[in-house]
Order: C-alpha cells, then sequence, then structure tokens
C-alpha cells in the first residue's frame, strides 16, 4: 500500500500549466527522485507536498489522510533547502533544536536528540558554531540534521547538494544514502543532476514539461528509456534514425549496413538507441571512420562520422590495442542493449 | 631608479585623493575647529566677542540647569521619535517587502516622496494639521470618539515628536527593507516546516535577523532627529526649543556667537559618543547576523 500517494496533482499559474496529471506512489521507506531539467515543475511539486503551495486539482494523500488539508506547519515533514535557508542568528544546535522547540519537547530530551542529530551527520563538537562560520558542506549538514531530528514522516530535499564542489557532492551522496538506509525515512529528492538521481534512489520520475515521462529504478530509466527524452536526459546516447522491414522473413530493423532481427509491433521508421559504453568495435556492423579518440583514464571516448550521423563509443581501458584517429571501423551491437522507439514525425 | 618610481607610487594615492582631501579639511574641519574655539571666546553686550580662552560658556551650560533642560528635551524627542519610526517603520518595511511587484514600486514610491519635499513645507503641513483647537487632526480624533477635548499639537513635544517621525520614517523603511533583501527567502518556509506559526515565525526568526537594520536605522533617526532644525523650529516655535534651534537662537538673536558654539559643539560630541558607542555595541552583539 501506498504511503505517500500524488493523485493526478495539476498545479496551474494563471494560465501556464507547470504541473500536470502527476499521479505517484511513494512506498514507505523509499528513495524517490523527481528528475529534470529546470522549470520541468519538480520543485512545483515538492512544493505542494511541503504544503507552500495548494495543488490546483488533484489530492495529495499521507496514509491514506488528505494532506493538502493538513497546514504546512502541522504536516510534520522534514524540508531541505537548496539555500538551506538555516537561522544565521542560531547555533548548530539551536537551528536543530527549533522545530523540537516547536513540539514543545522537554529540554532535556531536546537536547540530547540535538546531540545525536548532530552526530549522525558528522558534526559532533560543532553545536555553538554559527551557520556562517561554517563550510557549504557543513552549513548542508545542519539543514539535513534540522530536517531529520523531528522524525519527519517524508523527508524533502530540494537540489540540496547542487551548491556544493564535485568532491563534496559526491561523499554527500553516499553519506545521505547511508543516513536514509539506516533511519528508513521516506525521501523525496528533487535534483537535475542524473548521476544523483541514479546513485541515490531506489525509483526516479523523471519530468519534463510538467509531465511524468517514466517512473522507474534507475536502471529501467537508463537501460530502457521510455521516450527519447529519458534517452537523452539520462546519460549519453546514440539514436539512429532506421527503418523496419515487415516484408523480410524475420522482419529486420535496418540502419546503414547494420540490421538485426525488428521487434515486435513497430513497422516504418524507426528510432535505434543505444548507450555509447553498449557499442563494440567488429567486423559487421554500422560503417564509420574515428573522428577523435579521447584518453579519459579508465576509458576512451571515441566520436565517429557513421552512415547515420555521428556516434559517440565508449570502450574500457582494458589494456586491447585500440583503433585509432581515422581508421574505418565497424560499430556493432547487442540487440538487448538498444531499444527502438516509433520515430515521431515521420 | 626603481625607488625613485617605488617611492612617487607610494605618493600616488594621496595626491590622487588630495582635491577631495582639501575640500574636506576646507569646509568642514576647519570650520569646526574654529566653532570648537569660538565656544572658548568672551562675548559681552557692548564689548563683542573677544578672542580669548576662558571657559565662561561651558561653565554657564554646566551649571544653568537651563541648559540641561534643553538637552534632556533634545533627546527625549530624539528618543521617542525614533522609537515611533521603528515601531511603525519596522513592519511596514516587512509588509512592503511582501506585497507584489507592481504595489511594491508603488508604495515604495508613497513611502520615499516625503523626501523629494523640503522638510518645512512637509512641516507646515504638520501645523496646518495641527492648527489650535480646530486643528484637523482634532476635528477627527474627537468627531471619531477617540478624545473628548482637543489634544494640544502646536508648541509641544508630543506634535514635535509626531511631524519628525514623519519626516525620518523613509529613513527606517529603507534601513530595514535592506535588512529584509539579506533575508533567505526560504526562511520563513524553513520556519514554517518545522512547524512554527506566522507570530513565532516573525518573533523569533524574522525580529532577530532584521534587528540590526532596525538599529541603523534608529541611529539615523536619532542623529538626525536630535540635531533637527526646520520641525522643531516649526512646530515647537520660540516656546519649546531644542539644543539646535537654541544654538541657533544664541547665534542670530542674541548674538552671543561663543555660547551657541558651545551649545552646537556639546550636541555634536554628544551625538558622535552616543552614534559610535551603540554602533560598537550592535555590532557585537548582531556579529554573526552581519557576517
Amino acid at each position: 500500500m501506498a504511503y505517500l500517494e500524488l493523485d493526478r496533482v495539476a498545479k496551474q499559474f494563471g494560465a501556464q500549466t507547470v504541473v500536470d496529471d502527476f499521479s505517484l506512489a511513494v512506498g514507505k521507506g523509499e528513495f524517490i527522485s523527481f528528475l529534470g531539467p529546470s522549470g520541468c515543475g519538480k520543485t512545483t511539486t515538492l512544493q505542494m507536498i511541503a504544503g507552500f503551495l495548494d495543488p490546483t486539482r488533484g489530492a495529495i494523500r499521507l496514509e491514506d489522510k488528505d494532506l493538502t488539508a493538513v497546514h504546512p506547519a502541522k504536516r510534520g515533514l522534514g524540508i531541505v533547502f537548496q539555500s538551506y535557508a538555516l537561522f544565521p542568528h542560531m547555533t548548530a544546535a539551536e537551528n536543530v533544536a527549533f522545530g523540537l522547540e516547536m513540539r514543545n519537547v522537554p529540554r532535556a530530551e531536546r537536547a540530547e536528540r540535538v546531540r545525536a542529530a548532530l552526530a549522525m551527520v558528522g558534526l559532533a563538537g560543532f553545536e555553538d558554531r554559527h551557520p556562517r562560520r561554517m563550510s557549504g558542506g557543513q552549513q548542508q549538514r545542519v539543514a539535513l540534521a534540522r530536517a531529520l531530528v523531528i522524525k519527519p514522516s517524508v523527508l524533502l530535499l530540494d537540489e540540496p547538494l547542487s551548491n556544493l564542489d564535485a568532491k563534496l557532492r559526491e561523499e554527500m551522496q553516499i553519506e545521505l544514502r547511508q543516513i536514509q538506509r539506516t533511519i528508513g525515512t521516506t525521501t523525496i529528492l528533487v535534483t537535475h543532476d542524473q548521476n544523483e538521481a541514479m546513485s541515490l534512489s531506489d525509483r526516479i520520475v523523471v519530468m519534463s514539461q510538467g509531465k511524468i515521462e517514466q517512473i522507474g529504478t534507475p536502471q529501467e530509466t537508463y537501460e530502457k528509456p521510455a521516450s527519447a527524452f529519458v534517452s537523452q536526459f539520462l546519460g549519453k546516447t546514440n539514436d539512429f534514425a532506421a527503418a523496419v522491414d515487415r516484408t523480410a522473413t524475420p522482419a529486420q530493423v535496418a540502419a546503414g549496413s547494420w540490421s538485426a532481427p525488428a521487434p515486435a509491433g513497430l513497422s516504418g521508421p524507426v528510432t535505434v538507441s543505444v548507450r555509447p559504453e553498449r557499442i563494440g568495435f567488429g567486423d559487421t556492423g554500422l560503417s564509420a571512420k574515428i573522428i577523435t579518440r579521447i584518453f579519459q583514464g579508465n576509458h576512451w571516448l571515441f566520436q565517429c562520422d557513421s552512415e547515420c550521423g555521428t556516434a559517440i563509443v565508449i570502450r574500457q581501458n582494458d589494456g586491447q590495442a585500440q583503433p585509432v584517429e581515422g581508421d574505418a571501423v565497424r560499430l556493432t551491437w547487442r540487440t538487448e542493449d538498444m531499444s527502438v522507439r516509433a520515430r515521431a514525425g515521420a | 631608479m626603481s625607488a625613485v618610481a617605488e617611492e612617487r607610487d607610494a605618493r600616488a594615492p594621496w595626491a590622487l585623493a588630495a582635491p577631495a582631501l582639501m575640500l574636506f579639511v576646507g569646509v568642514l574641519l576647519i570650520p569646526l575647529a574654529m566653532t570648537v574655539m569660538l565656544s572658548f571666546h568672551d562675548w559681552g553686550q557692548y564689548k563683542g566677542i573677544e578672542p580669548v580662552f576662558i571657559l565662561k560658556n561651558w561653565h554657564e551650560i554646566a551649571t544653568d540647569p537651563y541648559y540641561a533642560e534643553m538637552f534632556w528635551r533634545t533627546f527625549r524627542i530624539a528618543i521617542l521619535t525614533t522609537l515611533l519610526t521603528a515601531l511603525l517603520g519596522a513592519p511596514e518595511a516587512y509588509i512592503l517587502n511582501r506585497m507584489d511587484g507592481r504595489w511594491k514600486s508603488f508604495f515604495l514610491l508613497v513611502i520615499l516622496g516625503p523626501l523629494l519635499i523640503s522638510v518645512v513645507a512637509r512641516t507646515l503641513g504638520w501645523a496646518l494639521l495641527f492648527g489650535g483647537n480646530n486643528g484637523l487632526v482634532n476635528k477627527l480624533l474627537m468627531s471619531a470618539g477617540v478624545i473628548r477635548s482637543p489634544i494640544p499639537f502646536m508648541f509641544t513635544e508630543t506634535g514635535m515628536v509626531i511631524a519628525l517621525a514623519h519626516v525620518m520614517m523613509p529613513f527606517m523603511v529603507l534601513s530595514v527593507w535592506a535588512a529584509l533583501q539579506r533575508l533567505d527567502p526560504q526562511i520563513e518556509n524553513a520556519a514554517m516546516s518545522l512547524g512554527a506559526g506566522p507570530i513565532t515565525t516573525i518573533r523569533r526568526i524574522i525580529m532577530p535577523q532584521i534587528m540590526p537594520g532596525v538599529l541603523s536605522g534608529a541611529i539615523i533617526v536619532f542623529s538626525l532627529s536630535a540635531s533637527a532644525f526646520a520641525t522643531p523650529a516649526i512646530i515647537g516655535g520660540r516656546r519649546l526649543k531644542v539644543a539646535a534651534t537654541l544654538a541657533y537662537d544664541e547665534f542670530l538673536n542674541t548674538l552671543n556667537w561663543p555660547l551657541g558654539a558651545a551649545v552646537a559643539t556639546l550636541l555634536l560630541v554628544a551625538l558622535v559618543l552616543i552614534v559610535v558607542g551603540s554602533n560598537a555595541l550592535i555590532e557585537r552583539r548582531y556579529a554573526e547576523v552581519f557576517r
């Protein structure tokens, strides 16, 4: 049974629809990411769950109770803001204690829970520090402790890591995942960073222009993208214009000099999507010429000029000799590594 | 060779700052020093100003309770004006900050508008509104049933505080406004998500963060009110003098320049001490918010 449920939620600002027909069932303890480019409505959806915005249509339910009828201050959700929104005039401990004070938690218990929360995020000993005397990563941890100390029913994270540098972001991702696993709080993360979404979430909700494009596990959304948008947004991909020939037996899908047995249910012009790391160099397949070859330590990145346009190929640096720039190659891949979609507008 | 160039480089900032520096020294420091010197000169009805060094004027100010009363009144009016502008100006700035874009700019103009009009014209306007027992304000208050008999506004401290507060309001609103701009736009949502109601949010989260703005506004309003001349002169008249009007009268009516200079110097020194002192206190108290 769904713990948090969004039922055909929509939000309009004037004539503009920012979120449309958003339905999602979140299980207890699940880690969900809303992933999409800026302006796709992911933050708006989060703010509707938080109660800072009211949905124009639809219902939001928490444990089968209507959440939209509850005042934001009474929802008991933990929120980490992109800017952290820490209270600059209070120390780290006072920041974390604020939510407990509002809940009239007795002083002794409050002190103990604040200490435990700060220790959990690795900030033991920073109790009396003011936020402006802390680094971005430390402020982020205080914000997380402040949201978690009230034992929220759902933890909402609004691009919490986007203000950190790459290395720190990676560290925080691992830590965030560990903390979430340990305490088991149902979590919703809003992000535009596909790596972040993939490394943290149980399921990803890919959004574009206010609509859900796909809901699935990180592997599903990466390997079986439901739309061209999803395959483009989640990592690099190669899209080849191809055609399905149903007259041949068995039916064939072909792009240039490459062909394979066609999947059922498609005919005419299609798009064949293959991830760069799933393409190999073989004796048969799509004819291509290597334009540039870039060494990136653990892998090689090839940019090829193929019969069906530019193709990107990534090969593991496994010590084997690799083709050089100017070489003529044949690109090949396994049928299970590609996804074939009907081509729009053709 | 290079040592010469370096030496010239070191002098360059001074040379560049010299024109402004000379203007500053010429129009501010020298007259100020002369005023201070003047306060030690002697003066008599028939002999005029005598350039000697005596403490007569300072002794008079220190011993005659008339001057103590005058300075006490000046600072009382300034403090009340500051309190009034803070009590009205801070909420005003907060409400203004929450308004929609178009209304915000309109009301900002309404608040700043008075600055475009001469203080004299504005104060004369208040004089018309107060105007004795039949003034508009009294009539309005009486017909609304707030008061039974007319309140004397003209030539009273009440009237002076009201008129000064109106004149000074923009400085307070702007100062609080600047502090509000520094607030994290999500800070109220953050407080709300932790379970704080609107009043708690304002009291515990917003107020402490805009307090430096209120206090720096208070310093501006206090020092401008304590040294204000036009408003006390028109509303208070000859009957209710403050330090600034007293100095003016000593200079232009009694022609006792040395005494006027002593009053002006004392007002300046007192104000500088109060402003510098409270500023240091505020910066220490709100160090974390200022960073």
